[in-house]
Parts: C-alpha cells; sequence; structure tokens
C-alpha cells in the first residue's frame, strides 16, 4: 500500500510545492517510509537541472572516513560535468548526500548522464529543463523542509509516500523514478507487478539500465523504452495495461503532461477531481482536500481507464 | 444466550459485553444477534445496550481539527445523551466515520467521507450529501445509507442486509460477497460487480463493467444500461412482473426511477452450474445460512 498524489494547472502556475507537501502529507498513513516529488516549474532552455545522489543515507553512519569519500565523489561528479563540457551555474546541497546542479549545456546529456552514472555510489535522481526531482526518507513535511521544496512554483507535479513491500527503504527504492535518460520525465506507482523480472530482462537486453530492485523503476523504463519508439505518452499508458501484469494505478509527467493508468482490474484506488483550470488525483479523497477543502465533485477511473492531461 | 440476560448486558461495559456474548473465546456460543429472535419474547428492534434516542433532538458535530476517534467517540456520547439526529459538518473525505452504530438514528453527513464510512451499522438512516470512498457500508446489517454523489470501489461489500443507495455512479466490485440487503447504484457500475454474491439484490440504472456477478452463488443482479461483459456463472434471466413491482417500489423510494420505466431492464442470476450451497445437505445449510 502506497500513496499517489498529483495535481497539474491548466495554462498558469501555482505553488505546487506546498500543495503537493499538504497531499502527500495527507496519505502518510498508506506510506510512512519515504516520500518524493516530481515538481515541474518554468522551462529554461538550455540549462539543465541536474538531482544527483552520491551515497544512501544508511551510508552516513559507515565510519569515520565517509565524509572524505562523500567529498571525493562529489568533486569526481564535477570533473565529470567539466569533462563533458557543462557549465556549473548554480549548486546546492540540501543533505550531504544529495545535490542539484544547475547547468548550461549543449551536447549529449544521456552521454553525461552515463557517464557519471559510473562513479561508485553516484545516481542522478533526474535531469530536465524543468523537473525537479526530490526522494529521500521520512514525511512529506521533513523531506519538504530538507530541501526547501514550500517555496516552489510550477505547473504540475506528482508525488509518492512509499510503504516498502518488495525492496529496501532507501533512496535508490523511493520513488518518482526517472525515466532515464529522458529529460523531465518522472513516474510514481501504486501497486504490484507480477512480471518485472521477465520484463526487466526484455528492456536490459534492450540495454536500458537498472538501479534498484523496485518493481516500480520498471514503469519509468517501460515508458523511457516507448518514447524510445517514438510512441507517444498516451499509447504508452495503454500498452501497458496489455503488457504489464500485476495490479497497478501509476502517473507519468513529462515537461508539459500528466497522465494516468490502472490495471484491468481496478485493484488499486484513484480519486480524480477535474475542474477548469486544475485536476487533482490521488489514491485517497482525503488528500485532494488537503488543498480543497470546500465541497468538490470527484470520480473514481474504472478499470483500463488511461487519461493524459495537458499543462 | 449462555446465561446472560439483557438487564446484565446492559448495564456491562463493552468489552465485558463482547467476553460475556463469547466473542473472546475459541467456541462461540451464539452471535450477538441470535438474541434478536427468540420466539419466547416479544419482537424487538433494537440491541438491549442501545440507549434511548429522539429523533426531534439534534445534535451538530464540526469534526475540523479532530480524528476519526474522536468523531465516532463523540457521536457515541450524543446518542448516550439521547440525540436521535446527528449532523456531521466538514468531514472532508475523513475515513472510518459512523462505523458501528448499533442504534436507531439519523445520520446526516454534509460533506465528503473516505474509505469505510458507516461500516458494520445495524440500524441507523443515515444521507451523506457529498460522495464516499472505499467500501461505504461494508458489513451492514439493517438501515439505510444514501450517498448524494459518487462511491468509490467495494460500494456495500458484503453487506448483510438493509437499503445501500448512490445516487451517482460507483467504482468496480460493487457488492463483493453480499449476502442480503439491497444495494442500489444511480449511475454506472465497474467491474466485478457483485463478484461472489451470496444473497441480496442490486439494482444498477447505468453501465455494468466486465465480469458482472463473478461466481455469484446466488441472488440477483438488475442492470438499465450495457453490459461489458457476464463472469462465470452469471447467466440473464427473465424478467418478472413481480420483478418489475419490486423494482418500481424500490427505485421510487429512492427517487432513482428513469424515464422510461424498469421494463428495460435485464435481470442476471446465478447459472447454479459451480458449487453452490444448494450441495449442501440440510443441516449444514442451517449452519451457513
Amino acid at each position: 500500500m502506497c500513496g499517489i498524489a498529483g495535481l497539474i494547472y491548466r495554462g498558469k502556475t501555482s505553488n505546487v510545492g506546498a500543495e503537493m507537501t499538504s497531499m502527500l502529507q495527507a496519505l502518510k498513513h498508506r506510506g510512512p517510509d519515504s516520500t518524493g516529488f516530481a515538481v515541474y516549474g518554468e522551462p529554461s532552455e538550455g540549462d539543465y537541472i541536474m538531482r544527483v545522489k552520491v551515497a544512501e543515507r544508511e551510508d552516513l553512519d559507515s565510519g569515520r572516513g565517509f565524509t572524505e569519500v562523500l567529498a571525493q565523489r562529489i568533486e569526481a561528479v564535477e570533473a565529470l560535468l567539466k569533462e563533458h563540457k557543462a557549465d556549473v551555474k548554480a549548486k546546492e546541497e540540501a543533505t550531504s548526500y544529495a545535490l542539484r546542479y544547475l547547468i548550461s549545456h549543449d551536447g549529449d546529456t544521456e552521454e553525461m548522464a552515463r557517464h557519471i552514472e559510473e562513479l561508485e555510489g553516484v545516481e542522478i535522481l533526474s535531469m530536465g529543463n524543468s523537473l525537479e526531482l526530490i526522494k529521500d526518507l521520512g514525511d512529506a513535511t521533513e523531506v519538504s523542509e530538507t530541501y526547501g521544496l514550500n517555496e516552489f512554483s510550477g505547473t504540475h507535479g506528482i508525488g509518492h509516500t512509499r510503504m516498502a513491500t518488495e525492496s529496501d527503504v532507501d533512496i535508490r527504492s523511493a520513488h518518482p523514478y526517472w525515466a532515464f535518460p529522458y529529460n523531465d520525465v518522472s513516474v510514481v506507482h501504486n501497486g504490484q507487478i507480477t512480471n518485472y523480472w521477465i520484463m526487466r530482462r526484455e528492456m536490459e537486453h534492450r540495454g536500458h539500465r537498472f538501479m534498484s530492485n523496485c518493481d516500480s523503476e520498471l514503469l519509468a523504463v517501460y515508458t523511457a523504452d516507448n518514447l524510445a519508439n517514438g510512441v507517444t505518452l498516451e499509447d504508452s499508458l495503454r500498452r501497458s495495461i496489455d503488457e504489464i501484469d500485476g495490479v497497478f494505478t501509476y502517473l507519468v509527467a513529462t515537461k508539459d503532461q500528466l497522465g494516468m493508468a490502472k490495471d484491468t482490474m481496478a485493484a488499486k484506488p484513484l480519486v480524480l477531481y477535474e475542474s477548469d483550470d486544475l485536476i487533482a488525483m490521488a489514491s485517497e479523497e482525503v488528500a485532494i482536500r488537503a488543498i480543497l477543502p470546500h465541497e468538490i465533485d470527484t470520480t473514481d477511473p474504472y478499470d483500463e481507464e488511461v487519461r493524459v492531461w495537458q499543462a | 444466550m449462555a446465561g446472560v440476560t439483557d438487564e446484565q448486558l446492559k448495564s456491562m461495559s463493552q468489552e465485558e459485553r463482547v467476553e460475556a456474548l463469547g466473542l473472546t473465546t475459541e467456541q462461540l456460543f451464539g452471535r450477538s444477534l441470535l438474541i434478536e429472535f427468540n420466539p419466547d419474547e416479544e419482537e424487538r428492534h433494537t440491541y438491549p445496550w442501545a440507549p434511548d434516542v429522539f429523533y426531534n433532538k439534534r445534535i451538530e458535530i464540526d469534526t475540523d481539527g479532530l480524528t476519526t476517534t474522536e468523531v465516532n467517540n463523540q457521536m457515541r456520547q450524543a446518542m448516550e445523551d439521547g440525540n436521535g439526529t446527528i449532523v456531521i459538518k466538514n468531514p472532508r473525505g475523513m475515513h472510518s466515520m459512523g462505523v458501528g452504530i448499533l442504534n436507531r438514528l439519523t445520520l446526516e453527513v454534509e460533506g465528503s467521507l473516505g474509505y469505510f464510512a458507516v461500516g458494520l451499522i445495524d440500524g441507523p438512516n443515515v444521507r451523506i450529501k457529498g460522495r464516499v470512498g472505499w467500501s461505504c457500508g461494508e458489513n451492514m446489517m439493517s438501515g439505510t445509507v444514501v450517498v448524494e454523489k459518487n462511491a468509490g470501489s467495494t460500494f456495500g461489500a458484503a453487506i448483510r442486509g438493509g437499503d445501500l443507495v448512490c445516487r451517482g455512479s460507483v467504482g468496480s466490485r460493487t457488492g463483493i460477497d453480499m449476502k442480503g440487503g439491497t444495494i442500489i447504484v444511480g449511475g454506472d457500475t465497474g467491474a466485478l460487480s457483485g463478484f461472489m454474491m451470496q444473497r441480496g439484490r442490486m439494482i444498477v440504472c447505468g453501465n455494468a463493467g466486465k465480469n458482472l456477478g463473478d461466481s455469484m452463488y446466488d441472488g440477483t443482479i438488475y442492470i438499465g444500461g450495457d453490459i461489458k461483459s457476464c463472469g462465470v456463472d452469471a447467466v440473464p434471466a427473465e424478467l418478472t412482473d413481480l420483478d418489475k413491482a419490486w423494482l418500481t417500489r424500490k427505485l421510487q423510494q429512492y427517487d432513482l426511477m428513469p424515464g422510461k420505466g424498469v421494463d428495460h431492464f435485464t435481470k442476471i442470476v446465478a447459472g447454479k452450474q459451480l458449487w453452490n450451497y444448494d450441495n449442501l445437505e440440510p443441516n449444514e445449510k442451517k449452519l451457513i445460512l
């Protein structure tokens, strides 16, 4: 049982950071282990936001020398950025293990990302012109405060509160997942995927990378694979209902779209609110009510339902 | 009743009552409901420990800032104080609200509820002005629940009696495992509605999703719109005059009568090709029912 939430404004921006925090805090009882946000701000062409993790939180307890290891890893990441002619415009360190770089880069970001991830213990959480992907252990308020998300203004976002079932409680298994190497594409998922290993082997044969053993990562890789083959987001969501087994409801966000898909049994919940300027969805209505306290009309999508909204 | 009198039950605390009714032991000596049907005493519609309430004594509870437990405790206290009408304000999707009310009561909810709304109830009449989440009225035994807007999945899971009404559309697996009572839906219903249904009747004025009535043992489903597909062992049956009369009465009662009447309804019953209760010996049957 995990909690997912998403919201998208049509043609305007709002304080999505604080709103997603309230929604996910209301879903804390569905998943207390870790919380993650993928929020989308104003896109800046040519500039990329890279969120990178150089260690797990538990690694910090691994000994006195680890501070130097962290510093070495950060140094190595920056050296590689330089090697790929990426100009670091800004650098933020919310924690000692998670960093945010604002870089200007003209070349191939995929090649650079692959190169950086070759470093030990380093994982790129997200890359894009507008995507900010934040995930850490703890509840929504905690994570949001640590990473200064409350002031974030943007058009849309998705989020997740995780109750770990089949993989560890750590940042690498936390949602949302970035659809490596597609800039600005992220995925959150509530459910269990039963043909995970079959699909994973197939995807690995096609050259996709997996950073964790969490079944939800498959959905991000699967979406990336479809996008690579020129499939639209809506078709990718529709196709997943046939090709992926298990019970799932998942949300995918791109630079200007937000999509949802529900499995063939409709076994995982989602409540939907649609108005002219805002679409909000969450595992439980209580999350939507956290940002819309007045009386509203909501619906439950049915089995095999796929929807895509434009920002 | 294992030597426990009504008077004793009345004076006990809830914990002692549970103990006395044998609900904590391996050996059950009767469910609490059995006391309803003692042939030696006159007919009674309330539990012996149920407080006397007066419908014209009304109280409003504003749930802003309260937890579910606090709200449910306040409602219990309000009933102890004799309030027969309770109005809940600003629930905002709160879960497990009004669960386990075993009293006569008029409960009005001015807003929407979350999961497990008014489950395990026996007696109250509930009006919910907003929508409800998953598993509304789960295991309800008697009373009426009317939801004005939409409802989530597993609406009326395992209900045993009473009328559970949703004027809007409901999610999937409506009336899963229902054992009695009536579920009425003004709009559409999702996949696997009436799954493993055992008794009772379900009316859906709109369309039904796939696998309707899958593995149903017994009971009847009436669908006003289109059926995507019927599940295993769910077969259409002829709509008799008796069915039409009952449908008309029920739908008129809740003001959900479609403009074109009830003649177009499709009736779905169990084909009884799979295992069903009638394969049992009479004494076994008595135990289960």
